[in-house]
């Protein structure tokens, strides 16, 4: 296996780790209705309903950054200690859901339901919209550059250096914000179409979701066609390398169009993960009884999510531009761990369709018995 | 130049606060998780159903500290991208890899069944159920490995090499990574964390004790918790003895700060106890203690399995002054020269680059000579003066003195717990001695804690021994920023600390008002 190869292996397993996340967000998008909900029946069915899925989600996300750290070393080094205050946000917004779920209707938590309630609506808004700005500047950029001989620059030594406002420019650049809103957005959807499959025994509820559904739905494709927009008019970077260092970086309009173009496998799994987002949705949405949307859309989105990391990644496309530096940009080529550690990592790998196999059985086995308010009553443990 | 000590001191003090709210919660993980699926396996074994109402209390507060926990643990992993990113990118091709498998291993395992756990009991058959129990603690387990394979390399960095052309370290060697020193802190640590559960079961059954309530779900729990503690502790010191004679071998200078050892001697007694002379310093001739009581020979039997073995000092390490395993004196290259050939290996490094960059080859191999023969110093050519290289000794001293007390108090607690249990009605009657297990559980907590204080402030100043320091290995973010995210960090980890013990203490009342103890 040569480095290139290794690279870009490594690269397709953060793509499948980032569509798996996104998925997954669905229970950060069940938070994110709660506060709208008035019924405390249905504010526990809804917790109960994501509860179990809560783990896998932060689970997902942990194991995200352990994958880039441990492939695209250079890129958790710089965008991790460059843009902080985004990642300490994001951090903060996951560090008060973890607790919420086992607290928030135990005796003596100190702080009352609402509390730990609000901490989870907190996760589920500001964890999505923030996670999408972090992608979106993959291929937005961020202001950084990277000096690797500031190693032995005593006085300095620290190799990626970002600009004073050290993330904050991120979330208030309405370009990544088109793509945060709408994974907030996607995840509210989903959300609402994992309960109308995993929830029975109350018709009205039901209804309720396939309204939010709707609504939720609609915002999300105003946003994410906003976004593809953007994406496909924007100006990214076109980098010749030598396997591992930059050789020249060049600035090229509609960069991301032409690469679905010249990579069109891309752009039919793009195409293909959207239109089943939109059976799944659709099917929902207009059939009378239809609860199995959820699937479609989950898959639709893993496609799409993957397609999207494919072209800010493979090719000659910078994964992560720097605005301040083109030749500081990050590709996999020049951000990426050696080859003896990814071949090394490759072989850990092969134990991730054990790990796929068994989250299924669970899930499977879990999800059998649907949730009815009925079975929250008298279950042992609840949230 | 521009002044970093703000940004390091408050990095380290942020990591420090998560890196200590996280260690209270994840010892308790370790070890609860196999009581309660010793308890279910029982359940599952004898049909008794007071085994399952036991399984169901331990394991609901396992479930409230699981989550804090898991809380803590995601702000640790991040944060060496967030405050260490020149680390992360240094030593990131080998330190990321065990952080990774921890990832896909071990947190996959641990979340997925940990949900069965909670909600599977009329989900899945009960023999699933069970293994779920086992592959939660198990999973706990094989997290705790990885996270110190990956602890254990920083303080003994093996298996890489430096790659001048990216300037950073490039593994070559997978399996060299689980040394002894990995091994032996995965055990201690989970060991620890095995007589951390014993020391709460038994503490909260003692509660019951006293409020004569459940008294024979007390007395099992109790009964459990004693021999599952005793193991653990034994093996602990068993597996601290081993972690005493790695670091005697690898970091010298850590176990002469946990000695407050300057002047080292061969059959060097240890201090049981010392007051450390604020005064004294590596180079000026003051006593080291005010005053101290002293056990000869002790300190080379820990640390080398010698009674006759030189143990060096500060002082000794600084002027580069050893004894090999003959007991004939040798010299090691002292600290003031390894200041300078650490500056000679980043010169180096900046004429390799100057070299390759004008396409020079000739300079290039000149560099790369001198870079090689140079590197095991090139952390200490972040130093301007030797002071800095030495770990703070008082903190370090103190925390050992803690650790061990507590400790060897805590093989004296077990032996007594399974004695007075298997004695039950004395043990009901004495209200006193039920009290003293109460007031021992938070003892088990700052025993736990001082452990990894002295290891983690033993080996300052350096995140990768020798490699790079602190100083080196932080982000460039301004002091100003950790400032605030630390204060926000120590306030809502504190908030939910006392969320999770005014929890704790209420689900413990109201559970005990059960009957537990139906058969």
């Amino acid at each position: 296996m040569t480095l290139e190869y290794l690279q870009n292996y490594w690269w397709l397993l953060v793509s499948v780790l980032a569509g798996v996340l996104v998925f997954l967000l669905f229970v950060q998008g069940g938070q994110s209705l709660l506060l709208f909900e008035k019924s405390d029946l249905r504010r526990n069915l809804i917790v109960n309903s994501m509860g179990s899925k809560w783990e896998l989600t932060f689970t997902t996300l942990v194991v995200f950054g352990g994958a880039m750290f441990a492939s695209f070393p250079l890129f958790y080094s710089t965008s991790f200690g460059g843009a902080y205050w985004l990642w300490i946000l994001i951090l903060f917004s996951f560090v008060v859901q973890a607790v919420s779920y086992e607290y928030r209707r135990k005796k003596g938590n100190v702080y009352g339901t609402g509390t730990y309630d609000c901490f989870l609506f907190i996760n589920g808004c500001f964890g999505c919209i923030l996670l999408g700005v972090a992608v979106a500047m993959f291929f937005f950029g961020g202001n950084f550059v990277v000096t690797r001989a500031n190693l032995v620059n005593i006085g300095n030594p620290v190799i990626s250096q970002w600009a004073p406002t050290h993330g904050l420019e991120a979330i208030f650049n309405y370009k990544n914000l088109v793509l945060g809103i709408a994974v907030l957005f996607l995840a509210r959807t989903q959300s609402a179409l994992y309960m109308m499959n995993n929830i029975s025994d109350d018709p009205e509820f039901f209804q309720l979701l396939k309204k939010k559904a709707i609504l939720n739905g609609g915002v999300f494709l105003v946003f994410f066609l906003w976004f593809l927009g953007l994406l496909l008019t924007a100006t990214g970077y076109t980098v010749i390398s030598d396997g591992i260092t930059t050789v020249s970086v060049s600035p090229t309009p509609y960069k991301y169009f032409h690469s679905f173009v010249g990579n069109w496998w891309i752009g039919l799994m793009l195409l293909l993960g959207v239109v089943l987002v939109l059976y799944g949705w659709l099917k929902s949405i207009l059939s009378a009884h239809y609860t199995k949307g959820v699937w479609f859309t989950g898959l639709g989105t893993f496609l799409t999510v993957m397609a999207l990391f494919w072209v800010a990644g493979y090719g000659d496309a910078a994964f992560y531009p720097s605005l301040l530096d083109p030749a500081s940009s990050l590709t996999i080529r020049n951000a990426s761990s050696s080859e003896f550690t990814l071949k090394t990592m490759a072989w850990v790998s092969l134990f991730i369709p054990v790990v796929i196999a068994y989250i299924a059985y669970v899930w499977h086995s879990m999800d059998r018995k649907k949730l009815t308010p009925d079975s929250l009553e008298k279950s042992e443990h609840t949230y | 130049m521009q002044d970093l000590s703000g940004v390091v001191d408050w990095s380290r003090l942020q990591f420090a606060l998560t890196a200590i709210y996280h260690w209270l919660f994840v010892p308790l993980t370790l070890g609860l998780s196999v009581i309660v699926a010793i308890m279910e396996s029982f359940y599952l074994k004898t049909k008794k159903e007071s085994w399952l109402l036991a399984t169901k209390f331990w394991m609901r507060l396992f479930g409230i500290n699981f989550a804090i926990g898991v809380a803590t643990g995601l702000i640790l992993e991040f944060e060496f991208g967030t405050n260490w990113s020149n680390y992360s990118w240094f030593v990131g091709d080998i330190f990321g890899a065990p952080l990774a498998i921890e990832g896909i291993l071990a947190f996959f395992l641990e979340s997925t069944f940990v949900a069965v756990m909670f909600f599977g009991w009329n989900k899945v058959s009960p023999k699933f159920h069970l293994l779920s129990s086992w592959l939660t603690a198990i999973g706990a387990a094989i997290s705790a490995f990885w996270i110190l394979v990956a602890n254990a390399w920083m303080q003994y960095p093996v298996g890489m090499e430096f790659d001048p052309v990216q300037m950073r370290n490039v593994m070559d060697n997978f399996w060299s990574l689980i040394s002894g020193i990995a091994i032996n802190k995965f055990f201690h640590a989970v060991f620890s964390g095995w007589a951390l559960a014993g020391v709460f079961v038994i503490g909260v059954s003692c509660w019951f004790l006293w409020k004569k309530r459940n008294i024979p779900f007390a007395i099992t729990s109790i009964k459990t918790a004693g021999w599952f503690g005793l193991v653990g502790i034994l093996l602990t010191m068993y597996t601290g003895d081993g972690s005493a004679v790695e670091v005697t071998h690898h970091q010298p200078m850590k176990l002469a700060a946990m000695e407050g050892l300057y002047h080292g001697s061969t059959g060097q007694s240890l201090a049981a106890f010392a007051i450390l002379n604020p005064d004294k310093d590596w180079d000026n001739t003051e006593d080291e203690y005010l005053m101290s009581v002293e056990i000869p020979y002790m300190l080379s039997i820990l640390g080398r399995h010698d009674k006759d073995a030189f143990i060096p000092g500060i002082t000794d390490i600084i002027n580069g002054v050893d004894i090999n395993e003959n007991g004939d004196t040798i010299n090691t290259v002292p600290y003031q020269e390894r200041i300078a050939r650490g500056k000679l290996a980043q010169l180096a490094l900046k004429q390799f680059g100057e070299a390759k960059a004008a396409g020079d080859s000739v300079a290039m191999q000149k560099s790369l000579t001198e870079l090689r023969s140079n590197y095991p110093y090139f952390g200490y050519g972040y130093f301007d003066s030797v002071d800095e290289a030495i770990p703070p000794v008082g903190l370090t001293f103190t925390m050992f003195r803690i650790m061990v007390i507590l400790g060897s108090y805590f093989l004296f607690f077990f032996i007594a717990a399974l004695f007075l249990v298997y004695r039950t009605e004395y043990l009901q009657k004495h209200a006193w001695i039920q009290w003293v297990a109460i007031l021992s559980t938070p003892l088990m907590w700052l025993c736990s804690e001082a452990g990894w204080a002295v290891a983690e402030v033993g080996r300052q100043p350096w995140t990768v021994q020798d490699l790079l320091p602190c100083k080196a290995a932080i982000s460039a973010i301004p002091t100003s920023s950790v400032i605030i995210t630390f204060w926000i960090f120590a306030a809502v980890f504190t908030l939910l600390l006392i969320a999770e013990l005014s929890i704790m203490f209420r689900t413990i009342s109201k559970e005990s008002k059960k009957n537990l103890t139906t058969d």
